[in-house]
């Protein structure tokens, strides 16, 4: 969603933010895991942008920049802080090794919505916050770089950690289902 | 390659971040290799359904409407359009000073030239051999005089008891305009009174003592007549006639 600049004076903050209010509003929703509180996100990072929309450079990518300054919010909102863990980060993980090769499909496909969505809700918010960047607002690794302020090389590390908690927490939910946990 | 090589880029494969040659090789491969394509699968199937399950809060529409409201018809953006908003009001402050400026200054000319027409009417008269046209103290007859020469009629205050004393009338112009002036004496001093219809030069001049070129000036508005008593006496004698002839008007 990159603005062109030859547009910047036919632009008004209200035309490039508007459209991006549902999918903004989940992302809050998910963030903070409380409807009161994502409406209060919601709003913040929209006035938070209003104010802040000169600095933005058109040419560069809007939705990015929202994401970034609601996840900010959130990072520093009191549930925020409550919430975030030091993350260890990546670097040495790297993207290996994929050491469960057998094929999952059965599991995915035996995962109900529902299933899919508390394990979402688990999962701790730097791998949901991912997640949904990556495959609900289907960003590339490039905008989900920018919108979380990390190199391309730790979201594709990060991306994978957060599939492969993702799976185990699913296989878990599977177990417990089958053994009537 | 190996198979464990080939699957290290599925991911970005699946989220479509490999470039065109490394995309298409790898289908290739899949074709080939039935346990890389399940786990392809299986990667798609994963991004499918946390795709599917992530859309899932809808906000009310009461937020969405709040939010429109907030930002709605804000300004467009444009290099710099916040210093046009910091700025407009200096620039609209400062234009106004400049208007205000202009219409003070212009509004000070034209009363310093009514009044320096007026003194110039006044001297001019007690200068001359005839000061006044009508000379009574009464101003049953000098009231009546005017009558046929001036376009409007106005009244004279009874003096009986207080220090002026009335010598006479003329008629006189003041930018084309013709108006009454009365010669009123006080302890050795004239005063005139000029009367003329509120307009023209007259009109929007403030009301209130003024004392351009060491006269006295008094002016007011009363029943669409405009009113000066110009004087080189004290400020006090002034306004002691003005109040006088607005008792009578």
């Amino acid at each position: 969603m990159k603005v062109p600049e030859k547009s910047v004076r036919d632009t008004t903050f209200e035309e490039l933010a508007m459209p991006l209010f549902d999918q903004l509003y989940n992302f809050a929703r998910w963030l903070t895991q409380d409807t009161a509180e994502a409406e209060d996100l919601t709003q913040e990072t929209y006035a938070k942008a209003l104010r802040g929309f000169s600095s933005f450079q058109m040419g560069t990518n809007f939705r990015a920049w929202m994401y970034r300054i609601l996840r900010n919010t959130f990072l520093t909102s009191r549930t925020g802080l409550k919430n975030t863990v030091a993350i260890d980060e990546d670097t040495d993980e790297a993207l290996l090794p994929v050491e469960n090769t057998t094929p999952e499909s059965s599991l995915i496909q035996q995962a109900s919505r529902e299933m899919v969505q508390q394990a979402l809700t688990d999962l701790p918010v730097h791998f949901r916050e991912i997640l949904l960047l990556c495959e609900v607002e289907e960003m590339s690794y490039q905008e989900i770089a920018e919108t979380l302020g990390i190199p391309m090389g730790t979201v594709m590390s990060r991306l994978y950690r957060a599939r492969k908690a993702l799976r185990d927490l699913l296989r878990k939910k599977n177990e417990g289902v089958r053994h009537g946990v | 390659m190996a198979c464990e090589q080939w699957r290290e880029q599925l991911d970005r494969y699946v989220d479509g971040e490999l470039d065109p040659a490394q995309a298409s090789a790898l289908s290739a491969h899949l074709r080939g290799c039935a346990d890389c394509a399940a786990d392809a699968l299986e990667r798609v199937q994963l991004k499918r359904s946390v795709q599917m399950a992530g859309k899932r809060y809808t906000a009310s529409t009461e937020l969405r409407n709040r939010i429109a409201k907030t930002i709605a018809a804000k300004p467009r953006h444009g290099v710099g359009w916040y210093w046009k908003i910091l700025t407009l009001p200096a620039f609209a402050l400062l234009m106004l000073a400049v208007a205000v400026n202009l219409y003070v200054g212009h509004e000070d000319a034209r009363r310093q030239r009514v009044y320096s027409e007026l003194a110039d009417l006044h001297v001019a008269a007690l200068a001359g051999s005839t000061p006044v046209d009508v000379v009574s103290t009464d101003r049953h007859t000098v009231k009546p005089w005017f009558q046929g020469k001036i376009p409007f009629t106005f009244n004279l205050p009874e003096l009986q008891g207080s220090e002026f004393t009335l010598l006479g009338g003329r008629v006189t112009y003041l930018a084309q305009t013709p108006g009454a002036q009365l010669i009123y004496h006080v302890r050795k001093h004239e005063i005139s009174v000029f009367i003329f219809q509120d307009r023209g030069e007259g009109a929007g001049l403030p009301e209130g003592l003024e004392h351009p070129q060491s006269f006295n000036v008094q002016t007011w508005t009363q029943n669409g007549l405009r009113y000066f008593v110009v004087g080189d006496v004290g400020a006090e004698d002034i306004r002691a006639l003005s109040k006088l002839l607005r008792g009578a008007g």
